[in-house]
């Protein structure tokens, strides 16, 4: 049975795991450090945030790509119209805010004057020029933009939990490796 | 005829004065600009201060008598974000209340050849006084002189970001000072 089950590959597996655990640091990070008076240790979060965030971005462009050279794994026949389809539009969802939120962080730092330097070392490139009101408003889209990957990944992991305590499927399985799941 | 020659000896003179002794004095506050650099984080950042005062004198022919004095007004100061303009004229940065301005007074200037000139002095901020040697280069454009020079100071040096601030790894310790200063020259009186 546990054979039978049709897994996302590795390389699928490691992103996806990989996004979600700096997402899990990232959110938190960027909520907690808007408010901190300024000293370095906010200097130093707001570095940090920046650094994940655009490794995010990188990441999930690699998934991007992934997902464009792979078919995933089928969904259990099963499973109604309805959630195929509310599936596939969170997804997209998800994978779009996820390219969408680094971008508009990357350039809102732009904006407020603030080149990124990827860990310290390799500065990207400033895609807006310094412009205080232009500032404001991605900081106003990079929030709002937040605030619907909150609602989508609870979703996606209340999805999880459906499947796995009322559905009893294996949905949960495809993007656990073998010897994770019974 | 006599006072003609008179007049075209006369007129020579000074002609020939003025080529050869322009002294540049009066400094346009409008054109100058005096910002800086430094890396927070690795990220290049820039600032300026807006107000400053400048009395200088240069001529190149008479590089002893070349004279600098500027004061920088440092609440003036413009880091690139009002959060940390607020931070900077705080007590663990410049304390600007009680060390309104930075000066910087020359002692020195000498030639290092073309139009690239050294001057020394005495940097004074925070009530500490240090010596300075900034390189410049001057270009005489009609009777504009233009003065640019960069120069590196050690912020701890002068105990600007104490406490936490005066860890470097944040804040780098190397500020690079850059001056750019218009100068309108006046005939040499003697």
């Amino acid at each position: 049975m546990n054979s039978s089950i049709l897994r996302y590959n590795n390389t699928a597996m490691a992103l996806h795991w990989l996004v979600a655990l700096l997402i899990f640091a990232a959110f938190p990070l960027g909520v907690y450090m808007h408010d901190l008076p300024l000293s370095p240790t906010k200097l130093q979060y707001y570095s940090y945030h920046k650094w994940i965030g655009i490794t995010i971005l990188l990441l999930v462009i690699t998934r991007v790509v992934w997902r464009f050279t792979h078919t995933p794994p089928p969904l259990p026949a099963s499973t109604p119209r309805w959630e195929v389809v509310v599936s596939h539009i969170t997804h997209l969802a998800l994978y779009g805010l996820l390219l969408a939120i680094p971008l508009s962080g990357w350039l809102m730092s732009s904006a407020k004057g603030f080149q990124t330097v990827w860990f310290g070392v390799l500065p990207l490139p400033d895609l807006v020029e310094k412009n205080k009101e232009l500032g404001q408003l991605l900081a106003t889209v990079h929030q709002g933009l937040n605030v619907f990957l909150f609602l989508l990944v609870g979703m996606h992991i209340a999805a999880v939990i459906k499947h796995k305590f009322i559905d009893h499927d294996q949905i949960l399985e495809r993007m656990l490796p073998k010897g994770m799941s019974k | 005829m006599k006072s003609l020659l008179r007049v075209v000896l006369l007129s020579s003179a000074l002609i020939s004065s003025f080529a050869s002794a322009v002294e540049f004095k009066q400094v346009q506050a409008n054109e100058s600009t005096v910002t800086f650099g430094y890396k927070q984080m690795g990220v290049p950042m820039e600032g300026k201060f807006a107000k400053f005062t400048a009395q200088t004198s240069f001529d190149p022919a008479k590089l002893a008598k070349a004279q600098a004095r500027i004061d920088i007004d440092l609440a003036s100061i413009d880091t690139g974000s009002e959060e940390a303009n607020d931070e900077v004229v705080g007590k663990p940065w410049f304390n600007a209340k009680a060390f309104p301005n930075a000066g910087f007074v020359s002692t020195g200037v000498k030639a290092l050849g073309g139009n690239r000139y050294e001057a020394t002095g005495k940097l004074t901020i925070k009530g500490k006084t240090l010596d300075v040697s900034a390189p410049f280069t001057f270009q005489a454009n009609g009777t504009r002189g233009l003065f640019d020079g960069v120069f590196t100071i050690k912020r701890l040096d002068y105990n600007i970001g104490e406490g936490v601030w005066a860890d470097v790894s944040t804040v780098a310790n190397e500020i690079q000072i850059k001056f750019h200063l218009v100068l309108i020259a006046a005939p040499n009186k003697k």
